[in-house]
């Protein structure tokens, strides 16, 4: 009972970026078909990989002529945050192991950040936000691939949104004197990675910056 | 071979996701890995505002999206709620682009 307000809540958090997933999802779908993933690989992905920059990631260099394995090298790099943020709310999930390894994959960024905005994370926000972010992200890459581009994400502005939206996340956690220093060591490390390491490691090597937290 | 990039990358990606979840699970962890564990959110959370806001392909780019960013910073500085920090760091990049 008290679940289920708390997933309304997750789906009431999450409303304010629908739009994003679902035109996001769409352009997927469109490019996707170029790549030659054909409508059922294209949806076929959005519903097993549910994350936007590793698809985008692997459709563009399939698209490119690049190869099955820089294609899958990539979109893995780019996913392997989801190794940290996985840790980060893993006691949240309750049940049996099953339960939890079908119940995570409802995690990818936004989800994961919106369960997290209170300073500590909450089931019922992220199986909310995740769930509706799911069906956008998949009803999108399929009407993509049916009816093409609805509306280019970037000339809404949609790309800047997003690092705002996770600012506004960070922001709570920043009042915390340790919290604050973790944050700056790992915007710092993601900085000078930036330019050198392939798209996803910058983000995975800033992970370490929470090895501050062995300082007591 | 557009199917092996869907399947291999779709399978390691739930495993990626379920990692925590299915390795740790809801028993209590040592206090000094819980501890980190504990700033991995501000960590990842300020990684992922400094790659969607500069994030190219091996460099740094400088664009609408850093405008956009600052005028959302504005807004979270206001307290302003998130959707409205969204839709004023959206507006400002999309008026740029305009222009």
């Amino acid at each position: 009972m008290v679940q289920t307000v708390r997933i309304r809540h997750g789906v009431r958090a999450a409303l304010p970026l629908a739009v994003a997933p679902f035109l996001f999802g769409a352009a997927f779908g469109v490019l996707a078909l170029d790549a030659g993933f054909g409508a059922v690989g294209a949806v076929a992905m959005s519903a097993t990989t549910f994350a936007g920059s590793a698809q985008f990631a692997a459709a563009t260099i399939l698209d490119d002529g690049g190869g099955v394995v820089a294609a899958i090298v990539a979109a893995l790099l780019l996913n392997a945050r989801y190794v940290p943020f996985s840790l980060a709310v893993a006691p949240i999930f309750p049940g049996s192991r099953r339960r939890r390894a079908v119940e995570s994959q409802l995690i990818v960024d936004e989800s994961w950040a919106l369960a997290g905005r209170s300073g500590r994370f909450e089931y019922g926000v992220l199986l909310g936000a995740g769930a509706l972010l799911y069906v956008l992200w998949v009803g999108g890459t399929a009407l993509g691939t049916l009816a093409g581009d609805l509306l280019d994400p970037e000339a809404i502005g949609l790309d800047a949104a997003f690092p705002a939206l996770f600012l506004a996340l960070l922001a709570p956690y920043l009042r915390e004197r340790r919290a604050l220093v973790t944050a700056l060591v790992a915007a710092a490390i993601t900085i000078v990675l930036l330019p050198f390491a392939p798209p996803g490691v910058p983000i995975v090597a800033a992970s370490l910056a929470s090895l501050i937290g062995l300082r007591r | 071979m557009t199917w092996v990039v869907i399947a291999v990358v779709g399978v390691v990606t739930m495993v990626f996701k379920a990692s925590g979840p299915v390795m740790l699970g809801t028993r209590e962890l040592p206090p000094r890995v819980a501890s980190v564990v504990e700033v991995l959110a501000p960590a990842m959370l300020a990684a992922l505002v400094v790659t969607q806001t500069v994030g190219g392909d091996h460099e740094i780019v400088l664009d609408e999206r850093v405008a956009g960013l600052a005028a959302g910073g504005i807004a979270v500085w206001l307290r302003a709620p998130l959707l409205a920090v969204m839709v004023v760091a959206a507006a400002t990049a999309a008026l740029i682009r305009l222009f």
